[in-house]
């Protein structure tokens, strides 16, 4: 009942709160000193706490960019863990200001719960996890397999749509939380685990013996990850936009956390620009002219926050593969900052 | 004025609160459809009829993904429904055993039962409930080595898997047989009682039902053929193809609901029986009757009077507790439809105010049987 009452305490948030308070999010933020961030309730490499409550992630370094940008400390966030199924309803309340929680962007999405996707900060893509012991090798041998799966994803309809066009059969047990999930996997209640496939590779981390368990090559749906805001705040859609864009254009430009005292010093006109010693770009977006310098000094550039949660410098040893930036053979791009 | 005769002040006053209530009930509602609609949050109930597009484990009607979400939300409420009876029903009668047991001269078979009270009723049924699941799961083997009954019954991890039943030609005339043989068997009880009561001649009857309830079915089936075949579950791939199958969410789930609501019900009954006075029990007993029959006879229907009214509580408390279900993916109401629908669609007003409204109405339906039920116990006690 305690998760009724909690769904129902956040549905009722839109029904009582007013209109107006939700217009100005960056007053909001600033008159309450801390950035509300809304994250997994653990994942590894995307937003996990550990033992002593830090958290770390790729989708953490997004708000802690964002921190960084308006207080110039990493640190003032205040981070709501959130299941799959009440992350739409915190963000709708008003209970987070940015929902950086491993979220996919679709259509559905994107126009009927009144928010807005930020951009893409991980392609991430559908696969399935089963025990090596099967001697499974394609996900077209699954036939009749029994699927774990996490509630209140587009996971489900993408395994629906999946064993559908491909004619077998399945049976599948929805849980909760992801960590039932994937108990339940290792029990051997399932023979396949599947989420994205990110979330396979930290997933398998927490099972007993990682080594037996491997990831199937298909990838069977596009899941580009990003940021959520809520509609009719444009100023704050942008800030969480562009700090999205600066993470990428850094390391497009080079910039690392090591190296952006010096890069700020440089006398190109692009450098410049990004840096704020010409111009007033970061004051356009309600920012500091050093708004690029304190991202980057907070978590680094997009490729340093990706080697050090899900990359090479990680646990989870994922390669850039889609994620690498535009002119090296991925899809991360930025529009110019100008 | 409280309490008192309702005159035209009273009118008055309750005819403005009534007003109040509304008029608030209004706001809420208008306050939520334009902040709804200012925020550009779909709402409505429109959402019902399109394409759920995922799949539910343990269906008691028809159901694919291509199936709508009111669909779901059928589906959701039976798989409710049948976790609560199966649930209500076994716990009834494991805590009329254990009150019994408690109340027993017996002092190993008192001792057990205060015990099963104690542990059970005083751990968290979330708790409970994931330790069955992982303990049932943990103990039993995979789809390739299941535990085999005859080649017929398979056990493992995946469930309980049985032959299932196939219509055939005699089903007809062997379940008419069979109505013949209740419907007489009714008839003839009515009868004997008569002969009881006005007659005082007390008659034998159970060897003539007995013998019609099979004798009457059997014929059929001789003449028409067997009214049913079995399809026997076959190893297939990952798992067992053909047969029914009992799904390991639903033994856990049941188990835990029951073993924790009997621990309650094991109490209430304990105090309804206490609550009848230990004199009627002597009595009986001096009469030369049997302690099971004075139980059965005399204590019992007088200590049901006590006992309903808390039981009721229990029976709302299970069906409510079943939501717990989510926890180990039992497709309940709250997982398939307060949980995936509700993320899919995103529509949490709509979709939390019906199940709380399904949950009202089931609770409402209870409470208004065990009520009926009550009122025509006090009317045969003749209170």
């Amino acid at each position: 009942m305690k998760r009724v009452t909690l769904a129902l305490t956040l549905a009722l948030a839109p029904v009582l709160a007013s209109v107006g308070a939700q217009a100005e999010t960056l007053k909001t933020v600033k008159d309450r000193g801390m950035l509300a961030c809304g994250v997994s309730q653990g994942l590894p490499g995307f937003s996990n706490p550990d033992d002593k409550g830090n958290w770390t992630g790729l989708d953490v370094d997004v708000c802690r960019a964002i921190a960084a940008a308006i207080f110039n400390d990493p640190t003032k966030i205040k981070f709501v863990p959130l299941s799959a199924k009440d992350r739409f309803t915190a963000l709708q309340s008003g209970e987070v200001d940015v929902l950086s929680r491993n979220t996919t962007w679709t259509l559905s999405r994107d126009t009927s719960l009144g928010a807005n996707f930020a951009g893409i900060t991980y392609y991430d893509g559908q696969g399935f996890m089963v025990k090596k012991a099967l001697k499974v090798n394609s996900a077209l041998e699954l036939n009749s397999a029994s699927v774990c799966v996490q509630t209140g994803t587009t996971t489900e309809q993408n395994l629906a749509d999946y064993f559908k066009a491909n004619k077998m059969k399945y049976e599948v047990i929805a849980f909760a939380g992801a960590d039932e999930t994937v108990k339940a996997y290792e029990s051997g209640r399932c023979d396949v685990f599947t989420t994205d496939v990110s979330g396979l590779y930290a997933e398998r981390l927490k099972l007993s013996n990682p080594a037996d368990h491997v990831v199937l090559p298909e990838v069977i749906s596009k899941e580009p990850l990003g940021p959520m805001v809520r509609h009719g705040d444009d100023q704050w859609f942008d800030i969480v936009k562009w700090t999205l864009f600066g993470l990428i254009t850094a390391e497009e430009m080079g910039v690392t956390q090591a190296n952006v005292d010096e890069m700020a010093k440089s006398d190109k006109p692009d450098f410049k620009r990004a840096f704020g010693t010409d111009g007033n770009l970061g004051e356009q977006l309600g920012l500091t002219k050093d708004w690029f310098s304190r991202i980057v000094k907070a978590v680094g550039n997009y490729g340093e926050m990706y080697d050090r949660n899900v990359g090479a410098g990680s646990k989870l040893q994922i390669a850039r593969g889609l994620n690498q930036l535009w002119n090296k053979g991925g899809l991360q791009y930025a529009p110019p900052i100008r | 004025m409280l309490g008192g005769k309702a005159g035209w002040n009273g009118i008055i006053l309750q005819i403005l609160f009534v007003a109040v209530l509304v008029w608030v009930g209004y706001e809420i509602i208008a306050n939520a459809r334009s902040n709804l609609a200012a925020q550009r949050i779909t709402s409505g109930f429109g959402f019902l009829n399109n394409t759920a597009g995922f799949d539910v484990n343990q269906a008691l009607i028809s159901y694919s993904g291509s199936d709508s979400y009111s669909r779901v939300l059928i589906v959701g409420v039976l798989n409710t429904l049948l976790v609560s009876v199966i649930g209500i029903v076994l716990a009834t009668i494991l805590g009329f055993l254990v009150a019994l047991g408690r109340l027993s001269p017996n002092a190993l078979l008192s001792r057990v039962s205060g015990a099963y009270v104690e542990l059970i009723r005083n751990l968290p049924l979330l708790f409970q409930i994931l330790f069955w699941y992982l303990a049932v799961l943990a103990a039993l083997p995979g789809p390739r080595q299941s535990i085999s009954l005859f080649s017929t019954f398979f056990l493992n991890n995946r469930g309980f898997i049985v032959p299932r039943a196939v219509e055939e030609p005699g089903l007809m005339p062997f379940l008419i047989a069979l109505g013949v043989a209740i419907v007489a068997s009714i008839g003839l009880r009515f009868y004997a009682r008569r002969e009881l009561f006005v007659r005082g001649h007390a008659m034998r009857i159970w060897p003539y039902v007995l013998g019609m309830l099979i004798g009457l079915p059997l014929i059929a089936m001789l003449v028409f053929g067997a009214p049913i075949a079995w399809e026997v579950p076959v190893l297939k791939g990952f798992n067992f193809a053909g047969g029914s199958r009992i799904i390991p969410e639903l033994v856990a789930l049941t188990l835990a609901l029951t073993m924790y609501t009997a621990s309650f019900i094991a109490e209430v009954v304990r105090a309804g029986i206490l609550s009848v006075h230990k004199g009627q029990m002597e009595a009986g007993l001096s009469l030369g009757l049997s302690r099971g029959t004075v139980l059965r006879l005399i204590v019992v229907p007088q200590a049901l009077r006590v006992i309903l009214p808390p039981l009721t509580n229990q029976y709302l408390n299970l069906t409510k507790n079943s939501s717990l279900a989510v926890a180990i993916g039992y497709p309940d109401l709250v997982s398939v439809f307060a949980g995936t629908t509700m993320s899919q669609t995103g529509q949490a007003i709509e979709i939390i105010g019906i199940t709380m409204g399904v949950y009202l109405a089931l609770s409402l339906i209870t409470s208004a049987l065990m009520s009926f039920y009550s009122w025509r116990l006090g009317k045969r006690l003749g209170a």
